[in-house]
């Protein structure tokens, strides 16, 4: 099915509005936010266009870009990108509604966001294994600017590790990647850069090894799986806000995504041969994560390593090999998505008013900001996998699926979700219950105009993930079951 | 009779005194001299040899070069200007800014 | 028509929680608390309506169902919001909204100052949705749905007044603790989906027992048992039981009626709901049983036990319950588990009675809620001590009072049951109602008669409570004297609950095999022996304490009281060796990610930097050297090249 470029439109809209801005006179901070929300909003709506990609790549587009090597500049979505595009979409105007405590660089600060917004929607459309990586490297470059430029005392050091460890992995994606197209040269004499090209491939099983443990590098540095997740805590802490929501709600997607779209489709037997290492590596991001979170004092350092705990989940959907939980992955990258971008943002929040970050600094806050400390105690709840909100539906399907082929680490994971409610609950006791601990803290304002809009939807996400699954799983799940049936399971 | 090979010889020590000149010298417009030297003792290879094998070819490159060369002292020059202006020598020794 | 008005019931309240939330600013207070009654009397209404068309009164439908709209679905998962009222679940929902009913109007009362007071009708009614939840949903996953959502109204209702952070630490507590239990939950929740292929309650159990039928399952399978026990350490932590029961007498924290509503008469027996709606799983293993059984009473036991000593009203209370819900475990342990449910209702009716009793005494003497200060009340608060009155004689377990014939089921069931075990907890449970008979009396004996010990603050307000305070104490004290007649003995051929209740436990007592019927003096003579050993304690503690507290107990100094005074130190042991090695381990990660994780990361960093460092000494800076070293290559060059 041909289109007219609608998923072009998706991923370049924004660079224009980046455009824009940049032309913009930068004394005018109103008209700078108007123009970069209004091209977000633009952006929002057109993509709510796609909501019905479901088991085939639809809206294809497919132009030559490099013809020598077989290069194409190829877009499709299908219901596991759909969501990811649209949350993409969803979170860049969340984010501009919420940039009044950016003084100056404001315009940097949206022209960044937007190029970024670009990068984040090619990654998830492109169809081609070259355009995937151009996208999952352009993603990189303005929130290392994001950091280094608007974070906090350390954004340099957090920036500069960010941007190392990623690079890390990213280089033997793209000698995979190389290797990829040369072999399938080698075996059809046709230069090919096409994914779905890529996955006809048959190599033998020591090759295919190799070419996962390429990407497997530069997807677990993403996601990230522990030991590679060091940096996190550090970016997370030292970001703006803006730049913790983008990275939580979308950067991290970036590798499960990978590992799903990608590493394990194009190396089928090493999906299976890799599964235990993997699966052993995503248990201890778990609970590791988990401890860590209630080891910290800080709010952001707290939602970062819950952040580790929550994508070792996923790691457990997608590696148990199984529909449900494949589904209950998916899923979960969007409640992850939704839960932890929404906790940032509520840090954000706390953190402007009395600019410290301490669980210790608060106290009270649902007394003295009612409605910052309700969203905040509904965030936490979300996060800890609470039926009827969102968390709980990808970790049921998830446990289901992975008791099935792993019962020992659906097990082990399961006890994360205990742990989830202890550090968690320890915060909202700690920032939100007592009495407030100091002069400051018992004077915050409550939330403004802008910032409930700003949290609304992804609340109201919350709940209807919670409740009303079954609109995304008719989307996700033949998507996720043709991935499968191609691995071989089904 | 002078034969081509003369051309060279003198070149070759054009081209010595410009080498000598900019490792020994300390004066930042002596050493730029030198590397002008040292091109242009370039150029007269290119020109004899053009004239011996009969190219003109030859003589085009010793043309470009001299072009190249008129640029490059006048960057070279403001690029020495300026920095007398900031650093009020042009002691080689003492203008060692790019330290690693 | 049904299936609408079952919707009907389990929607008013979530409704009802909606309208509250949106409209606090617009409503009036007293507005929102009508509306709040409204919102759990009507659905009481309903149920009243639709179960009286299932179960013994119409044999021939088993259940009402109705499906809201589906829910997780793919993959081979089929749930739904799907309801189903049978008999058990009729039960408990007319408890659910019945007491709740009459406890939110009592709130009305009990709240009326409270800065808060719309909020607490807000998780009021939460909680009676996320009951029906639990108690009418068709499916697993919808059964952990209301059970995790009366966890969380419990941990919000405890830490209602969170200003003070002890009462925000006994919520934190309490969900806590209830999650591991949930993690038992739902590691069963996850092994019946891998046996049964669904999670459908009806379909796994009647699976079950077809299944056993073919001879897939033979009794005692290992698999079965594995399950009945993870169902049952959920149970455990939503029911208090040893050794997850700490967080009950913590809950204490929150709000009087919501220790009525929550922590007494209905949430606490979420675990007896769910044991009794498996119980074919529990009858197929008889190790689970077992283990039940024992549970059960040891923690009617020991609770009983610190009971004894308890100083503050509320937490004698909480302990009791704690030991009430061991005998319901062990009813459950020993087969008799329409007995236990008998248990669950006349329960509900008398420890609500008591707690709202406390309640009126705690608003009435300013939330003073140490009896050594109280004393002396019964002429200044009449219709609070009269009905406080009957609900102890309900408690202990005296003719004929509700209470007695609920009690009596489960030890004479118990005590009259095959081989070592069941007489053995039926001893007991039969001690331990000897002890229940004494704190209760020893309770109501400090709090009403003998001397005043008030203080000045205390005595300030002293009043009876309001109507709407009292009226919920009549009825419930009606209830705790007439209750009994639900189910009477076996040879009095009276037992409305018992027939209606008959088709759900007929599975289970098919496989496990009918309770032996007894002879009538054999029942007799045991009901005698029960009733004497209670008045022993009850008049032992009448006479101990008519003047107030005195020497305490009848026991001597030494180890065992304070043991008991120190709650067996389960509290400090758990400090010790579950949260403090855990808190070490969190400490330990946080460590070590920043010095060995990070330290190799760091290290690494360092490590390039010094080779630059090494590299940077050729780039100085001063052209002669690198006029001198690019000559020196190029002459190299020229010469490897001649």
């Amino acid at each position: 099915m041909n289109s007219f470029g609608i998923l072009s439109l998706i991923t370049f809209l924004p660079l224009l509005g980046a455009l824009v801005v940049a032309f913009l006179p930068r004394e005018n901070p109103k008209v700078l936010r108007a123009a970069a929300l209004l091209f977000g909003l633009a952006n929002l709506g057109l993509s709510l266009l796609i909501v019905n990609a479901a088991g085939t790549m639809v809206f294809v587009e497919r132009l030559h870009w490099i013809p020598a090597f077989g290069v194409c500049y190829g877009m499709a979505v299908d219901g596991i990108s759909m969501p990811l595009v649209i949350l993409s979409c969803l979170v860049v105007p969340i984010i501009i509604a919420t940039t009044f405590h950016v003084g100056r660089g404001l315009k940097e600060y949206l022209v960044l966001l937007l190029i970024m917004e670009t990068g984040m929607v090619g990654v998830f459309c492109a169809t081609d294994i070259i355009l995937f990586y151009v996208f999952f490297e352009l993603t990189l470059v303005p929130l290392y600017f994001l950091i280094g430029m608007f974070g906090g005392v350390n954004r340099i050091y957090a920036a500069f590790k960010f941007f190392l460890f990623t690079a890390f992995g990213s280089l033997p994606m793209l000698v995979a990647i190389l290797f990829l197209l040369y072999q399938h040269h080698q075996a059809t004499g046709v230069w090919s850069a096409s994914i779905e090209d890529l996955r006809a491939l048959r190599l033998d099983a020591a090759t295919q090894n190799w070419v996962f443990a390429g990407f497997a590098l530069a997807f677990a540095i993403k996601v990230p799986l522990w030991p590679l997740h060091t940096w996190l805590p550090d970016a997370h802490v030292q970001a703006p806000t803006g730049g913790s929501i983008v990275l939580a709600a979308i950067m991290l997607k970036l590798g499960t995504y990978g590992f799903l779209r990608i590493a394990m489709p194009l190396a089928p037997q090493a999906a299976h041969s890799f599964a235990t290492p993997v699966l052993v590596l995503a248990v201890i991001s778990v609970i590791y994560g988990a401890y860590l979170a209630w080891a910290q004092d800080d709010l952001k350092k707290l939602v970062a390593c819950s952040s580790v705990s929550h994508m070792g989940f996923v790691m457990l959907g997608l590696f148990a090999l199984e529909p449900l939980a494949a589904r209950g992955a998916m899923l979960q990258m969007l409640n992850h998505g939704v839960s932890t971008g929404a906790l940032f943002l509520l840090v954000g929040c706390v953190y402007e008013r009395r600019h410290k970050r301490g669980l210790d600094d608060f106290g009270g806050l649902v007394k003295v900001s009612p409605a910052l400390g309700i969203a905040l105690v509904i965030t936490s709840l979300s996060s800890i996998g609470l039926p009827g909100l969102n968390g709980f539906v990808g970790e049921l399907f998830i446990l289901l699926g992975a008791f099935k082929t792993q019962p020992v680490f659906a097990i082990l994971c399961a006890s994360g979700v205990l742990l989830g409610a202890i550090y968690m609950l320890q915060m909202v006791r700690r920032v939100c219950y007592g009495t407030p601990n100091c002069e400051e803290a018992a004077h915050l304002s409550d939330m403004s105009v802008a910032e409930k809009f700003a949290f609304a939807p992804l609340v109201i996400l919350m709940f209807w993930i919670g409740l009303a699954p079954g609109f995304l799983l008719e989307r996700i799940g033949p998507a996720v079951d043709s991935i499968l049936a191609a691995l071989g399971n089904t | 009779m002078i034969t081509v090979v003369d051309y060279y010889v003198v070149a070759s020590i054009l081209f010595a005194i410009g080498a000598l000149g900019f490792l020994l010298r300390k004066n930042v417009l002596v050493m730029f001299m030198s590397v002008e030297l040292m091109l242009n003792s370039a150029n007269l290879v290119l020109v004899a040899s053009a004239k011996s094998f009969d190219l003109a070819r030859g003589s085009a490159f010793a043309l470009v070069s001299v072009a190249v060369a008129a640029a490059e002292v006048g960057v070279g020059l403001a690029i020495i200007i300026a920095l007398f202006r900031l650093k009020a020598t042009v002691d080689a020794e003492e203008i060692t800014n790019l330290r690693g | 028509m049904e299936e609408n008005l079952l919707e009907l019931i389990i929607l008013i309240p979530f409704a009802s929680v909606v309208v509250q939330y949106f409209l606090h600013r617009v409503l009036p207070a007293r507005l929102a608390g009508l509306i709040a009654c409204g919102a759990v009397l009507v659905p009481f209404l309903l149920t009243v309506v639709v179960g009286r068309g299932i179960g013994a009164a119409a044999p021939q439908v088993p259940a009402v169902t109705a499906t809201i709209a589906s829910w997780l679905t793919g993959g081979g998962l089929e749930v739904a919001f799907g309801l189903r009222l049978d008999p058990l679940s009729c039960a408990w929902t007319l408890v659910v909204t019945g007491i709740g009913f009459l406890i939110h109007v009592y709130s009305l009362g009990y709240m009326h100052h409270d800065p808060g007071f719309k909020r607490f009708f807000i998780y009021m009614n939460l909680f009676i949705g996320s009951m029906l939840a639990l108690v009418l949903g068709d499916s697993l996953p919808l059964l952990f749905l209301g059970w995790e959502g009366v966890g969380l109204c419990s941990y919000l209702l405890i830490g209602f007044w969170f200003e003070d952070m002890n009462n925000a630490r006994a919520g934190q507590k309490a969900f806590v603790v209830n999650r591991i239990g949930d993690l038992g939950f739902l590691l069963a929740m996850l092994m019946i989906f891998q046996t049964f292929g669904t999670l459908d309650i009806a379909a796994v159990t009647n699976g079950l027992s077809a299944g056993h039928a073919q001879g897939t399952f033979a009794l005692g399978d290992a698999r079965i048992t594995l399950i009945a026990l993870l169902l049952f350490v959920g149970a455990c932590g939503k029911s208090a039981q040893l050794p997850l029961f700490v967080w009950l007498p913590d809950a204490m924290a929150g709000p009087t009626p919501v220790s009525a509503l929550i922590h007494a008469a209905t949430m606490v027996t979420a675990g007896i709901y769910m044991v009794a709606r498996f119980s074919v799983f529990f009858a197929l293993a008889p190790v689970a049983s077992a283990v039940v059984a024992i549970v059960g009473a040891l923690t009617a036991f020991v609770s009983a036990t610190i009971a004894l000593r308890q100083r503050d009203i509320k937490k004698v209370l909480a302990y009791s319950t704690c030991s009430q819900l061991g005998y319901m475990f062990l009813g459950l342990g020993v087969g008799a588990y329409g007995a236990a449910v008998f248990h669950v209702v006349t329960h509900a009716f008398f420890k609500a009675l008591l707690f709202l009793g406390a309640g009126s005494v705690i608003h009435a003497l300013s939330h003073e809620q140490n009896a050594m200060k109280m004393g002396g009340l019964k002429p200044h608060l009449p219709r609070t001590h009269w009905t406080f009155f009957v609900g102890c004689f309900a408690l202990a377990g005296i003719f004929p009072f509700a209470g007695f014939f609920s009690k009596d089921k489960i030890l004479g069931e118990a005590l009259l049951g095959h081989g070592w075990l069941f007489p053995l907890v039926g001893v007991l449970g039969l001690i331990t109602a000897l002890m229940t008979a004494f704190y209760t009396f020893r309770l109501y004996r400090l709090v009403f008669t003998g001397p005043e010990r008030l203080d000045a603050h205390a005595k300030k307000h002293l009043h009876e409570s309001p109507a709407t305070m009292t009226v919920p104490l009549v009825i419930l004290a009606l209830l705790s004297i007439g209750g009994g007649a639900l189910s009477l003995p076996a040879f009095a051929h009276f037992d409305i609950l018992g027939d209606y209740l008959r088709p759900i436990f007929a599975p289970a007592l098919a496989v496990a095999g009918e309770a032996a019927h007894h002879a009538v003096n054999v029942e007799v003579a045991l009901m005698l022996v029960s009733l004497a050993v209670v008045i022993g304690g009850a008049w032992w503690a009448w006479n101990r304490f008519a003047r107030g507290p005195g020497d305490q107990l009848p026991l001597p100094q030494g180890g065992l009281p304070f043991l008991l005074e120190n709650k067996w130190f389960v509290d400090e042991i758990y400090a010790i060796f579950v949260v403090g090695p855990m808190r070490g381990t969190a400490l330990l990660a946080g460590f070590f990610d920043r010095y060995v994780i990070d330290g190799i990361v760091n290290g690494l960093a360092r490590l390039c930097d010094l080779c630059g460092a090494v590299v940077r000494l050729l780039q100085n800076g001063a052209v002669h050297t690198y006029a001198l070293l690019f000559i020196a290559g190029a002459v190299y060059l020229v010469c490897s090249l001649l």
